[in-house]
């Protein structure tokens, strides 16, 4: 079944990363969907914007990140890289609420409140061991005391290709069946904002391109922020890409958008543009990563 | 009085291979055989301690109220069974209802302190300072208080198993994995569904090990209260024909105390596997579980 373009007329049209009180970088806009998505999962149309303010964050004296505004155009995805180190996954757990807010400020387009509307995938799949895999996608309803919906739960076990393993145990699943098990308990919360930290990094390079294909698809149409170490999977998945560098004139990292390949992700990887921008990538991270 | 003083250490040897099994937090010996080849060397090693001791009566010629032999030990065991076995149901009853109080306290301690910050700050201290007083101290205390009756070893037993079911249990429900607890706040969880649903059932295997160790301990605490005053029970029976130097029947009751709690260490043990399956449990050169192979796109 094909999913309709996200399309909102209201939200920002603007994405990438800017100095306070410079207007955001326009970003290309957002035309092409991906069909094929399955059904499971409800059109997340709709989904807002992301608006991150961040003033610099020191983590235990440490300057950790600079001063910068950060915005994630509505529906679609932003590719996070940067050296080891840098700061990522703190970006990320600032935007998750996983870290206390230290004067950053973050606001959704639409006005309502960023918190309890956000879907977290970490770099492990962190799925509960005496949980089935029907029990972990169920996972986040049974923490709020609300009622599983079965139905729909199966239906995103199906949808991430793992129909007839409800009732198996993670011990029982290979690297990439667990992702996928965590993904489907990602998706079946039905978040305008998903969160991904190096999701896929845990499995071997076939299994992560399937992976990144499925994801793209089931992903279509949110607010996703991706934090990566992969440039070929930030070229691949992302409508923008930034790499975080150090700060010029003060301490910390700042997220910097990079040009990426034109077409509507997910890009194909044996596209020359592609891997041309994966070689350009790759060399702007060495280099970030040795002005660290 | 040179016998009792032989007798405890003798004691002390069936139960230390559970014992230390127990205290090194991870099962020895199990998953690395099929049952048959298990039992041959169960078989053999029981031989061979037998041939040792008969060995060691002959090599020294000591008279049998200083060390009968094995065949002594047989007959009275034979001979006397249901005084023994009268005696032993007693000091099971003990064991086991120590077992079950022991760990009821313990758990419901851990999931106190775990569950309340507040409290956690008074508990903790006088738990710790509890543990400085020798549990063997207050025996006679007990007995004066409670009288020479069942209930005197009961709490014996169960102050023994108190400490380590808590303070297993309370570190298992401290060492969640963070990751789960950053995806439970993610989802909105609220401190009680954290604390029942993630932290409780990752606390579980914690929790085993700490019962392991209990069932290792619980009939020393029984059998320390039976010898401090007692009208029944193995260790009340030890001590009587301890008095009239028969020493084959005092051998006897530590073969069936150490027989039985060999057999709840076990019992325990497969309980414990068969409710947590989920539990990582196997050593390097173990064969792993199957796993499923990701064929699809």
């Amino acid at each position: 079944m094909d999913r309709l373009p996200a399309q909102h007329p209201t939200a920002p049209r603007a994405a990438g990363a800017t100095p306070p009180g410079t207007p955001p970088i326009g970003a290309r806009p957002n035309s092409a969907r991906p069909a094929g998505a399955s059904a499971a999962d409800a059109p997340a149309a709709g989904a807002p914007g992301l608006l991150l303010d961040c003033p610099g964050l020191a983590l235990g004296g440490r300057p950790v990140l600079g001063a910068f505004r950060l915005t994630l155009a509505a529906g679609e995805t932003m590719a996070l890289l940067g050296p080891s180190g840098s700061g990522k996954s703190t970006l990320l757990r600032l935007v998750a609420g996983l870290l206390p807010p230290a004067g950053t400020r973050l606001a959704a387009t639409d006005g309502a409140p960023v918190a309890g509307r956000i879907a977290w995938m970490g770099q492990q799949d962190l799925l509960l061991p005496w949980r089935d895999v029907l029990g972990n996608v169920g996972l986040g309803a049974s923490l709020r005391g609300e009622p599983a919906d079965p139905a729909r739960m199966r239906a995103m076990i199906a949808a991430v290709g793992l129909a007839g393993h409800e009732h198996v145990r993670p011990d029982r699943l290979s690297g990439g069946m667990r992702q996928r098990a965590a993904l489907a308990r990602t998706l079946v919360e039905d978040r305008p904002f998903v969160l991904m930290d190096e999701p896929f990094s845990a499995v071997d390079a076939p299994t992560r391109h399937r992976l990144q294909g499925l994801a793209a698809g089931l992903l279509a149409g949110r607010t996703v922020l991706l934090v990566t170490h992969d440039p070929l999977e930030a070229l691949r998945l992302a409508h923008h890409v930034l790499v975080l560098q150090p700060a010029a004139g003060g301490p910390g990292w700042v997220p910097v958008p990079v040009p990426v390949p034109p077409g509507a992700p997910p890009r194909e990887v044996r596209d020359p543009a592609v891997l041309a921008a994966q070689g350009r990538l790759l060399e702007s991270l060495a280099a970030a990563s040795e002005a660290a | 009085m040179s016998d009792a003083a032989q007798a405890v250490p003798m004691k002390a040897d069936p139960a230390a291979p559970a014992g230390a099994v127990a205290q090194a937090g991870g099962p020895i010996g199990r998953h690395t055989g099929r049952p048959i080849g298990r039992l041959w060397r169960a078989l053999v090693s029981a031989l061979g301690l037998l041939a040792v001791w008969q060995g060691l009566v002959w090599a020294t010629g000591a008279p049998p109220f200083l060390l009968p032999t094995p065949a002594r030990v047989a007959t009275a065991l034979l001979d006397r069974w249901d005084i023994i076995a009268g005696h032993a149901w007693i000091t099971l009853t003990e064991i086991l209802a120590g077992l079950a109080l022991g760990t009821a306290f313990g758990v419901a301690t851990a999931l106190l302190l775990a569950a309340w910050p507040a409290g956690r700050r008074w508990l903790l201290p006088i738990l710790l300072a509890s543990q400085a007083v020798p549990v063997f101290a207050i025996a006679p205390l007990l007995t004066l208080w409670m009288g020479f009756g069942i209930a005197s070893k009961v709490t014996m037993a169960t102050v023994v198993i108190f400490f380590p079911v808590t303070a297993t249990f309370y570190d298992g429900l401290r060492r969640t994995e963070p990751g789960w607890l950053d995806l439970a706040r993610t989802m909105g969880a609220t401190r009680r569904a954290v604390l029942l649903r993630i932290r409780l059932p990752a606390a579980l295997p914690a929790l085993a090990s700490g019962l392991r160790v209990a069932a290792a301990v619980a009939p020393i605490g029984a059998v320390v209260g039976e010898w401090v005053g007692a009208s029944a029970g193995l260790g009340y029976l030890m001590l009587h024909a301890n008095g009239r130097s028969q020493t084959d029947v005092m051998f006897a009751a530590l073969f069936v105390l150490a027989a039985m709690a060999l057999a709840l260490w076990y019992a325990l043990d497969w309980l414990l596997r068969a409710l947590l399956p989920w539990q990582p449990d196997r050593l390097p050169g173990e064969q792993p579980g199957e796993q499923e192979e990701d064929r699809r796109p």
